[in-house]
C-alpha cells in the first residue's frame, strides 16, 4: 500500500466518531430513498401482477336492471374483450355479537364459483359450492374488522327479507383492495363484501335474468374513453349510473393515492438528509484540510501535485460516503421490506412482494456521491490554492477583530467566558449559521413527519363533531315520501332527525364532465353541516348549485357559470343549472343544493333518500332492533364505528411513519452536533488546555465549547419549527389528492416533541464529547503546537 | 575537481515583494547568485533579511516578483505550478525547521511518501541508515524526539537522491547535541552523495562548516565569504 493511502486509512481512523456519525446521516438519506422509492415500485408492482393475475376489469358500470341479452350487445362493443356482468346490492347485515346494523354488499357468483372478471382469490376455506343458496364468501379486510371466520354465520336483510347466510370462505378481490362505499378512506368495520350464489341474490331483489353492474376488459390499445361513452349510451336505457374507469373505481383510487403519497415521501425527506450530508462532509473535510495545511504543503513541497493530495482527500470523502452507502442500503432494503409487508397487509395483496431493482440504490449511491462531491469541492479547491511555502512559515494566530458585540458595546456586560463564545460564533458566522441550518433542517423533519396525527385529529373533529352531528344516517333503497321522516321520528330513543336528498349527476361543463352526487340539505341543517376549511357554516342559496373548489378546479368552473346536470336515477333529465358558488370544505367533490330546490330541479314532490338522527346512547338496541326490521331501509351508517376504523388505521400508520421520521432526524441532529462540536474541540484543544493550565476548571472549559453548541440550538430550534411548518405545507401541496384536503395543523404538542427530541439529541451528542473535553490530554495537547 | 565548479543556480537580480493588504513587504531586493555543483551554502542573517524567500524560490515552492532564477536549463522564475511541482519531485530535497512529517504514518512510511513517486530512490531503510534510525522505522514521530524527527525529515528528503538538499533552519528546534548530529548527517550526505546543499541558520557558528557564507540582510546579500578550511561538525562549537 502507498504511504499516502496508510495516512488515509490512519486519518480516516483518527476521525472515526466523526466519519461515522456523517456516514449515519448519509445511510438516513439513503435509507430513506431505497426504502420509500422500493416500496414504491414493490407495491406498483405487486398491484400490476395482482390486477393481471386476477383479471382486473377495465371499465365498470352500474344500473338499475338490464336484461341479460343486453350482455351480449356490449361484448359486441368495439375494444371490448371479456365483460362480466352480476347482481350487487347493499344490504343491512346482522352479525352475532354486533349490536349496530353492518353494510354488506353482496355481489352474485355464476355457479362456476369463480368470475370471469375480478377474480377472486381464496384465503381461507373454499369457494361456494353450486346449489348452495345461503352460502357465502366474505372479504378478507371486513372478516379480520369483524373477526368472522368460515363457519360462521350471519343475517343479511335482502329486499327486506332476513336470511341466514354461512361464511364458508374468505377471499381477496382485486375490486376491493380498500372497500368502501364512497368514503375517503376504507371503511372495514362498517362496509363488507359478500360473494354469493348469483340466482339466489337475484331471485330475492326479483332480478332474474338480469343484471345491474357490469365491468369489462378491454383489447389492448384500446380508447378507454370511447367504450365508455358507447357503454353509457347502451346503458342508459337501463338506469345507469354512468359507466367509468379504473381511475374512477373507489378502491383503485384510494390505492393509486395511497401509492402516490409514497413516491412524494420518497423524495421530500432524502433530498433533506442528503444536502445535510453534503454540509457535514463539506465541514468536516475543510476542518481536517485547515489542521492538516502544514502536512499538505509539506507533500507539495516533497513533490506531490495538486491531483494526487486532492485525489487524497477525495478519497476520505468517498470512504465516509462508501460506508453510508452500505449501511443505507441495508437499512433501506429493510425498511422497505418492512413497509411494503405493513402495506400489504393493509391493502390486502394476495401475496407480499417485495424487491429492490438495481437502478435504486445505483441513484442513491449517485446522488449521495454528487452531494458529497458537492461539499468536498471548495475544501478542494482551498487545497489547490495552498500555496507550498506555507509549510515554511510557523502558523499565524487566528485573526479577531471587533465585531458586533464590540459594536453594540454589549462586551462589558458578559463574563470573558461568554465573550469567546459569541466570538468565536460571529468569526465564523457561516458555519454557525450552516450548523443552525443543519440542526433545524432535522427539526423540521420530525415536525413534517409528526403533524399527520395532528391533521387527521382535526379532520375527525371537523368531520364527526362539527359537521356531522347526529350519531347515525339511514339511507332508503330509494327516494321515498318526506313523510317517512316522521316514522324515523318514532323510532324508540330518536332524538333528532333531518333528512336529506342525494341524486347521482353526471355534471358537464363544455367537454369536461365528472360522476358525483348532489346532496340536497335543509336550510340550516343542524345534523349535518356543511362546513369549509375554516369550520364556518356554508349558506346554501335558495337556488342553484354550490361546488367544492376541488371540484370546480376540475371543470373549470366559477360562480356564475352555466352547468349541464345530467340526473342518473329517476326520470334522468337533464337541466342546465349556474354554479351559485364555490365552497372549500375538506372532502370529497361534491356538490350542494337546497333540498327543496333540488326536489324541484328533479320534479319529484318533495322526497328524501337519506335521514340523519340523533338518539338517546340508552336505547340504542332498541332502536337498532326495529331498524333492522324496517323495509326500505337499505343502511345504517353509524358515526362511533366509522370513526373508530377511520382512528385505528391511521393511527398505526402514522405511527410507524413518525417513529421511523424521528429516529432519522436524530440521526441528522446527532450528526451535525457531534461533528460541530468534535470539529471545535480539535480547534481550540491548544487554547483549552492552555485555559485549564491557567486554572480554569473542567466544567467551565466545557462550556465554552458547550456555549457555543447551545447558541446554535437555541438559534436552530425556533428556525426548525418554521421550517416545520413550511415543509409540512410543501407535503400537504405535493401530496395533494382529489378527494380530501389536508389541513397544515399543527399543535403545540407536536412543536415541542420536535424541540425536545433535537433538545435530546443534541444533549446525547454534547454528552459524548464532553467526556473527551475531560480527558483533555494537557501536556500532549500543548507540546503539539507547532 | 571540474565537476564541483559546474554551476547549478543562477539568480539575476532576484526581486521579491508580498502584499498584505495595502502595505508592500520587499522580501527580496535584488539578489544575483551562482551556486556550483556539490557545494555546501550557509545562509546567514536576521528575520526577515530574505533568507526563507530566496530558498523558497531556489527550491520551486515559490515564483519571484521580477529577475531570473534559473536551476542548470530550468528557469524557476517563469515556471508554472506544475513545471515548479515535477522540478521539486525530480530534484530538490526539503528540510524544514518544524520537520513537516505526517503524522499519522510511521517513520519508514513517511520515507516511503517521497519513495513512492521518486524515480530511481533510496530504500526507506536506507535513507534512514544514512541518519543512522534504521532502529526505529515503525515508530510514529510523535514517539520521536525533536532530533529524531529532524533525521527523518533528511533521510525523507535525500532517500530521492535529489540534486539539491535545502534546509530552513533544521537545528532551529533542537538542542546543541541533537543540532550537531542533524549537521553532521547533512554533512555527509552532502560529502558522500556530492549533493548541493544550501542551509538557512541564525546561527554563525554553523557557518564554519560551509564552503560559502552569505550574508543577507534587508533583502540583498551584503557578503559572501569563502570559506578555505572547512570544519567538520564535531569541531564547531556554539
Amino acid at each position: 500500500m502507498k504511504a499516502l493511502d496508510r495516512k488515509l486509512l490512519r486519518d480516516l481512523g483518527n476521525i472515526k466518531g466523526q466519519a461515522f456519525t456523517i456516514a449515519l446521516v448519509v445511510a438516513a438519506g439513503i435509507g430513506a430513498f431505497i426504502g420509500q422509492i422500493s416500496t414504491y415500485d414493490s407495491l406498483s408492482w405487486s398491484r400490476q401482477s395482482y390486477y393481471d393475475t386476477a383479471k382486473f376489469a377495465h371499465v365498470f358500470a352500474d344500473l338499475k336492471r338490464a336484461p341479460k341479452s343486453v350482455e351480449q350487445q356490449i361484448i359486441e362493443l368495439s375494444g371490448v374483450a371479456e365483460v362480466e356482468t352480476t347482481v350487487s346490492y347493499d344490504v343491512t347485515l346482522d352479525i352475532p355479537e354486533v349490536a349496530e346494523p353492518v353494510i354488506g354488499r353482496m355481489i352474485g357468483l355464476a355457479d362456476s364459483g369463480q368470475p370471469r372478471l375480478n377474480r377472486l382469490f381464496l384465503r381461507q376455506g373454499r369457494l361456494i359450492e353450486p346449489g348452495r343458496g345461503n352460502e357465502v364468501l366474505v372479504s378478507e379486510a371486513f372478516a379480520k374488522a369483524r373477526k368472522l371466520k368460515p363457519g360462521d354465520q350471519l343475517a343479511a336483510i335482502l329486499n327486506g327479507k332476513r336470511e341466514q347466510l354461512h361464511i364458508v370462505g374468505v377471499v381477496l378481490s382485486p375490486e376491493y383492495i380498500l372497500a368502501t362505499r364512497g368514503g375517503v378512506l376504507p371503511d372495514d368495520r362498517g362496509f363488507g363484501v359478500f360473494w354469493m350464489d348469483r340466482d339466489r341474490l337475484a331471485g330475492a331483489f326479483n332480478m332474474e335474468g338480469a343484471f345491474n353492474h357490469v365491468a369489462l376488459r378491454l383489447a389492448p390499445d384500446t380508447q378507454e374513453r370511447a367504450v365508455i361513452d358507447e357503454l353509457d349510451n347502451l346503458l342508459a336505457p337501463y338506469g345507469a349510473l354512468g359507466a367509468h374507469g379504473r381511475e374512477d373505481q373507489l378502491s383503485n383510487k384510494i390505492l393509486s393515492q395511497e401509492i402516490n403519497q409514497q413516491k412524494t415521501m420518497s423524495t421530500v425527506f432524502p433530498t433533506i438528509f442528503l444536502a445535510v450530508a453534503a454540509f457535514l462532509l463539506n465541514v468536516v473535510l475543510s476542518r481536517q484540510v485547515a489542521t492538516q495545511r502544514g502536512e499538505i504543503a509539506a507533500l507539495k513541497a516533497l513533490g506531490y501535485t495538486n491531483t494526487a493530495i486532492g485525489g487524497h482527500y477525495l478519497k476520505l470523502v468517498l470512504l465516509i460516503v462508501l460506508l453510508g452507502i452500505i449501511m443505507g442500503y441495508l437499512l433501506g432494503a429493510f425498511l422497505g421490506y418492512k413497509m411494503t409487508s405493513l402495506y400489504t397487509t393493509f391493502f390486502h395483496f394476495p401475496t407480499l412482494i417485495f424487491r429492490v431493482q438495481p437502478w435504486i440504490p445505483l441513484t442513491a449511491a449517485f446522488i449521495s456521491l454528487i452531494a458529497a462531491l458537492g461539499g468536498a469541492l471548495n475544501t478542494l479547491r482551498g487545497i489547490m490554492q495552498l500555496a507550498p511555502a506555507e509549510a515554511m512559515r510557523p502558523p499565524s494566530p487566528t485573526k479577531y477583530r471587533r465585531m458586533l458585540l464590540e459594536r453594540l458595546g454589549m462586551e462589558k456586560l458578559l463574563s470573558p467566558q461568554a465573550r469567546m463564545i459569541i466570538r468565536s460564533l460571529e468569526r465564523r458566522p457561516f458555519r454557525t449559521l450552516l450548523t443552525s441550518f443543519a440542526i433545524a433542517c432535522s427539526v423540521a423533519i420530525i415536525v413534517s413527519g409528526t403533524f399527520w396525527k395532528d391533521a387527521i385529529d382535526f379532520l375527525i373533529t371537523v368531520q364527526f363533531t362539527s359537521a356531522e352531528r347526529g350519531d347515525a344516517q339511514i339511507v332508503f333503497t330509494d327516494p321515498v315520501s318526506s313523510r317517512a321522516r316522521y316514522e324515523i321520528a318514532h323510532l324508540p330513543g330518536v332524538l333528532l332527525t333531518e333528512s336529506a336528498r342525494a341524486a347521482p349527476v353526471r355534471l358537464r361543463a363544455g367537454h369536461l364532465s365528472y360522476l358525483t352526487a348532489i346532496s340536497g340539505l335543509p336550510e340550516n341543517a343542524e345534523l349535518r353541516r356543511l362546513l369549509d376549511a375554516n369550520q364556518r357554516p356554508i349558506v346554501l342559496p335558495p337556488d342553484g348549485l354550490l361546488l367544492t373548489d376541488r371540484l370546480a378546479d376540475k371543470l373549470k368552473l366559477k360562480p356564475g357559470d352555466p352547468l349541464q346536470l345530467e340526473v342518473l336515477d329517476g326520470n334522468r333529465i337533464k337541466r342546465d343549472v349556474i354554479v351559485a358558488g364555490v365552497v372549500n370544505d375538506m372532502f370529497g367533490l361534491s356538490a350542494y343544493m337546497d333540498i327543496h330546490a333540488l326536489n324541484r330541479l328533479l320534479g319529484e314532490g318533495e322526497s328524501i333518500s337519506s335521514v340523519a338522527i340523533a338518539v338517546e346512547p340508552s336505547r340504542i338496541n332498541d332502536f337498532n332492533m326495529q331498524i333492522k326490521a324496517m323495509p326500505k331501509v337499505a343502511t345504517v351508517t353509524y358515526k362511533a364505528t366509522a370513526l373508530q376504523t377511520f382512528q385505528e388505521t391511521s393511527a398505526r400508520n402514522i405511527l410507524v411513519f413518525t417513529t421511523i421520521v424521528t429516529a432519522f432526524a436524530a440521526a441528522i441532529t446527532i450528526g451535525v452536533v457531534y461533528n460541530s462540536v468534535s470539529i471545535s474541540l480539535a480547534e481550540r484543544a491548544w487554547e483549552l488546555a492552555s485555559l485549564r493550565v491557567l486554572g480554569f476548571t473542567r466544567h467551565e472549559v466545557s462550556a465554552l465549547l458547550l456555549g457555543e453548541l447551545a447558541i446554535e440550538l437555541l438559534l436552530a430550534i425556533p428556525f426548525g419549527l418554521w421550517l416545520g411548518y413550511l415543509l409540512s405545507l410543501l407535503i400537504v401541496t405535493l401530496t395533494h389528492t382529489e378527494t380530501f384536503y389536508i389541513p397544515v395543523i399543527i399543535e403545540p404538542g407536536t412543536y415541542a416533541y420536535a424541540a425536545l427530541t433535537t433538545l435530546a439529541a443534541g444533549i446525547v451528542s454534547a454528552l459524548i464529547v464532553r467526556h473527551r473535553i475531560d480527558r483533555l490530554d494537557l501536556v500532549g495537547v500543548l507540546k503539539t503546537r507547532e | 575537481m571540474q565537476d564541483s565548479k559546474q554551476i547549478v543556480f543562477t539568480a539575476r537580480g532576484l526581486t521579491k515583494t508580498y502584499y498584505m493588504g495595502e502595505v508592500e513587504i520587499p522580501a527580496l531586493r535584488g539578489v544575483d547568485l551562482e551556486v556550483h555543483q556539490s557545494e555546501f551554502i550557509v545562509l546567514l542573517g536576521p528575520s526577515g533579511s530574505g533568507k526563507s524567500t530566496l530558498l523558497n524560490i531556489l527550491g520551486g515552492l515559490d515564483t519571484p516578483t521580477a529577475g531570473e532564477a534559473w536551476w542548470r536549463d530550468h528557469n524557476l522564475a517563469t515556471a508554472n505550478e506544475k513545471e515548479l511541482t515535477r522540478y521539486r519531485r525530480e530534484h530538490v530535497g526539503f528540510v524544514f525547521q518544524f520537520y513537516n512529517l505526517i503524522s499519522s504514518l510511521t517513520v519508514r512510511e513517511n520515507v516511503a511518501l517521497v519513495t513512492d513517486i521518486s524515480d530511481n530512490p533510496l530504500k526507506p531503510e536506507e535513507a534512514l541508515q544514512l541518519v543512522g534510525l534504521e532502529h526505529r522505522l515503525d515508530h510514529f514521530p510523535s514517539q520521536l524526539s525533536g532530533g529524531e524527527q529532524q533525521r527523518v525529515a533528511i533521510a525523507r528528503a535525500i532517500a530521492k537522491r535529489p540534486d539539491v538538499l535545502l534546509c530552513d533552519e533544521p537545528t532551529g528546534a533542537l538542542d546543541y547535541q541533537t543540532g550537531k548530529v542533524v549537521l553532521e548527517v547533512i554533512a555527509k550526505i552532502n560529502q558522500e552523495l556530492g549533493t548541493t546543499a544550501i542551509i538557512i541558520t541564525h546561527n554563525a557558528s554553523i557557518a564554519g562548516m560551509a564552503d560559502r557564507v552569505l550574508r543577507l540582510a534587508n533583502g540583498r546579500i551584503v557578503a559572501i565569504e569563502e570559506n578555505p578550511h572547512k570544519l567538520s561538525p564535531s569541531e564547531l562549537a556554539w
